[in-house]
């Protein structure tokens, strides 16, 4: 398993170098310049100034190699210095922001948390709703309980999140001003008030994002358990006198997670695209709205840096999905 | 012969129903049989001729929906199967009763050692700690002839050959020394020499332990060998059932008549070529209300049209058949039978 892990990681190194490569061809295809903001009083001489300044005129290769040696190289000591409070990176060019003009990893660890809090959360809700219904679903097939879950889920499964949102504001922000509609950014949570404020400000979007999940999982979860109650492996486990209980949550729910171990992990990535959009509805400055505002401004090393770090997480999520489906189903061998 | 001793396990008048997109189907019409002590009944029929299913009723071990036990009583311990809690249920299944599946490939748990599977019922029944489970686990997969028993413990089902898997199904099984083992063709899905080591290994077991078996097979040729009594199912009905070698020597049913002359001779002349009886067994849209074998019958008559037969005793003694040719007051003139 160990060596699996391993070899598997290593194989990541270069899949994760050509997929930055891919990025940063089709960012460069991109039309757009990266001054186009800036006012048209400036003169040409100082603009093509700027232009060398920001290395745009260099050519592509060039540009490519210093991202990359940033990237991988400058970043991680930057990152070992701050943990460390060593000084390996001194006088080391960063990727710099356009937009911002600080580095990009200096903003991005700023919005991290915000959509940590909104995203992981919601993801976390949503698995953590999603299995228990799954598996009553499936255990009480064409209950009340499985019709009504089967409904929610589809209106989970069809509506999308630009959609539920902006409901959600209507009904629990305008018309029974429970949340607020707006996620501040600003607001500290250091007593029990600030606390409650934040637990209700986070409320909606942790909503339209969870219901996606949990409607997504919970049939899935539940597909899975229906087709492992048909095995005959759990009328043995009934033959043998184990409580109904044990049957359901050691035989059949151990079988039926394996695929949805899987589904959830490499359902961690697709969330943040998720986040995009629910993040620009209730206007938190988290990733989703970094990328979008960073596309627009033509702020290149910021996208391709972004664009990057969800590939990164996709790969690693594949890793992480292929290793879990390995320890929970001991029929699989990888060495 | 045990003959006059109380039966351990008294089935009356079962009938069990699915209810399906297509209506109900009548896998089980009323069936009646009883096991004695230290017994080996042996239940043949063709595929389909709901063999799995009553031996499942009995237990419960047929969800519901679609399955329903419409009637019936099951008598064991002096209670009534059908009737007791979930709970006592849970007591006699793998405790007083042990059941063997037909495929052994698919009836373990493939993510759970063979270790943990056996514990399982011995620490729930019998109440023993981790470490008295795994003594007894092992004592059992050495009692079903697994060698290397300690170190196969921590092995999951697909570590075994599908023979290996089938004597852990015993083991299982057998775990609590059950007085009634239900065996549900447990060598259909094994190849001819694992198959015959299964049968010697039960017939071993048998004497050793003393328990009755059900033992369910399409093979008339293993029942000859093992059982002391047979049973006949058609349609979800018996249609005759006797002491083993009554019902090879004199078959009364015509359709035991039939599946006999589908079995080769092991001894003697080969005087008659091996038949396949015509038709399919049929499936029961609704309780018969006719002799259910009466389109493949070569001595059908009116009557058989009329009336479903009853169980019957013939001069020998638990000698019983469902067929109106054994009522002689209304047996038609022979050439009537083939009009
Ligand atoms: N889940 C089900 N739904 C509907 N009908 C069923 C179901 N299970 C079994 N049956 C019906 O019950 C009848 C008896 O089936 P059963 O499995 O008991 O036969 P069997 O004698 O054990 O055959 P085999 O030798 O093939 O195992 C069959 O006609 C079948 O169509
Ligand atoms: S009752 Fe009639 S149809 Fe049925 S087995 Fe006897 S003779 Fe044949
Ligand atoms: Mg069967």
């Amino acid at each position: 398993m160990l060596t699996f892990t391993f070899r598997r990681l290593l194989l990541a190194i270069p899949t994760l170098v050509l997929i930055s490569l891919i990025i940063f061809l089709l960012l460069d295809l991109a039309p757009g310049d990266p001054l186009a903001d800036q006012p048209l009083s400036i003169p040409p001489e100082v603009r093509q100034k700027m232009r060398d300044a920001l290395g745009l005129d260099s050519p592509a290769y060039v540009r490519y190699l210093l991202w990359a040696k940033q990237f991988f190289w400058v970043e991680p000591l930057v990152f070992i210095d701050w943990v460390t409070g060593t000084s390996f990176s001194e006088g080391m060019q960063r990727i710099v922001s356009w937009q911002f003009r600080a580095p990009v990893f200096d903003i991005i660890i700023q919005r991290l948390p915000q959509t940590l809090w909104v995203v992981g959360l919601a993801y976390l809700v949503g698995v953590l709703i999603a299995l228990p219904i799954g598996i009553i679903s499936a255990y009480r097939q064409y209950s009340w309980f499985d019709q009504v879950g089967t409904f929610i889920s589809m209106i989970g499964f069809s509506v999308p999140p630009f959609f539920s949102g902006v409901l959600m504001i209507v009904f629990f922000a305008i018309m029974l001003p429970w949340f607020p509609s707006i996620y501040d950014t600003t607001l500290v949570v250091d007593d029990f008030e600030s606390f409650g404020q934040q637990i209700r400000q986070m409320t909606l979007p942790v909503m339209v994002l969870a219901l996606q999940t949990t409607a997504q999982l919970s049939r899935f979860m539940r597909a899975s358990m229906l087709d492992n109650l048909n095995h005959d492996y759990v009328r043995t486990a009934r033959a043998k006198g184990m409580t109904e209980k044990v049957v359901l949550l050691v035989h059949v729910l151990r079988n039926s997670m394996i695929p949805v171990v899987t589904v959830i992990a490499l359902g961690i990535p697709s969330i943040f695209g998720g986040a995009i959009i629910t993040e620009q509805i209730f206007k938190v400055n988290g990733l989703g709205q970094l990328l979008i505002t960073a596309i627009y401004a033509n702020d290149l090393p910021m996208v391709q840096t972004l664009a990057f770090i969800f590939a990164v997480l996709i790969v690693l999520c594949n890793l992480i999905a292929d290793v879990l489906y390995g320890l929970l189903d001991p029929r699989i061998r990888y060495d | 012969m045990p003959d006059t001793a109380m039966p351990i396990l008294d089935v009356k008048g079962l009938k069990t129903v699915f209810r399906t997109r297509g209506g109900e189907v009548h896998a089980v019409n009323s069936v009646d049989f009883d096991l004695r002590p230290g017994e080996l009944l042996g239940v043949v029929g063709e595929s389909g001729s709901g063999k799995s299913v009553t031996m499942m009723s009995l237990l419960r071990l047929l969800p519901s929906p679609p399955a329903e036990m419409r009637d019936g009583t099951v008598m064991f311990d002096g209670q009534d199967l059908l009737k007791i809690s979930p709970e006592e249920l849970r007591k006699v299944r793998g405790s007083k009763i042990g059941f063997i599946f037909q495929d052994p490939m698919t009836s373990l748990n493939p993510v759970y050692t063979i270790g943990f599977q056996l514990a399982e019922p011995l620490r729930a029944h019998m109440g023993l700690s981790k470490a008295q489970a795994r003594s007894r686990s092992i004592e059992l997969l050495q009692l079903v002839g697994i060698p290397d028993a300690e170190r196969r413990l921590k092995d999951y089902p697909h570590q075994f050959s599908g023979g290996m898997r089938q004597r852990v199904m015993i083991a299982i099984a057998l775990a609590c020394d059950p007085q009634v083992l239900i065996a549900d063709e447990p060598t259909t899905a094994l190849d001819v020499t694992i198959q015959a080591q299964i049968i010697e290994l039960v017939k071993e077991l048998r004497h050793k332990l003393g328990m009755a078996i059900i033992w369910i097979t399409h093979d008339l040729g293993v029942i000859a060998g093992i059982a002391d009594r047979v049973m006949v199912m058609y349609a979800g009905q018996v249609v005759e059932e006797g002491p083993v070698g009554e019902i090879f020597r004199d078959p009364q049913h015509p359709y035991t008549q039939a599946l006999l002359k589908t079995v080769p001779a092991v001894r003697g002349p080969r005087a008659e070529r091996l038949q396949v009886i015509e038709g399919q067994p049929p499936i029961m849209y609704e309780a018969p209300v006719a002799c259910s074998f009466r389109n493949r019958c070569q001595f059908a008559f009116d009557r058989c049209s009329q009336a479903n037969p009853a169980l019957t005793g013939i001069s020998a003694p638990g000698h019983r058949a469902a067929c109106f040719l054994l009522d002689k007051a209304s047996t038609p003139e022979p050439e009537a039978a083939n009009g």
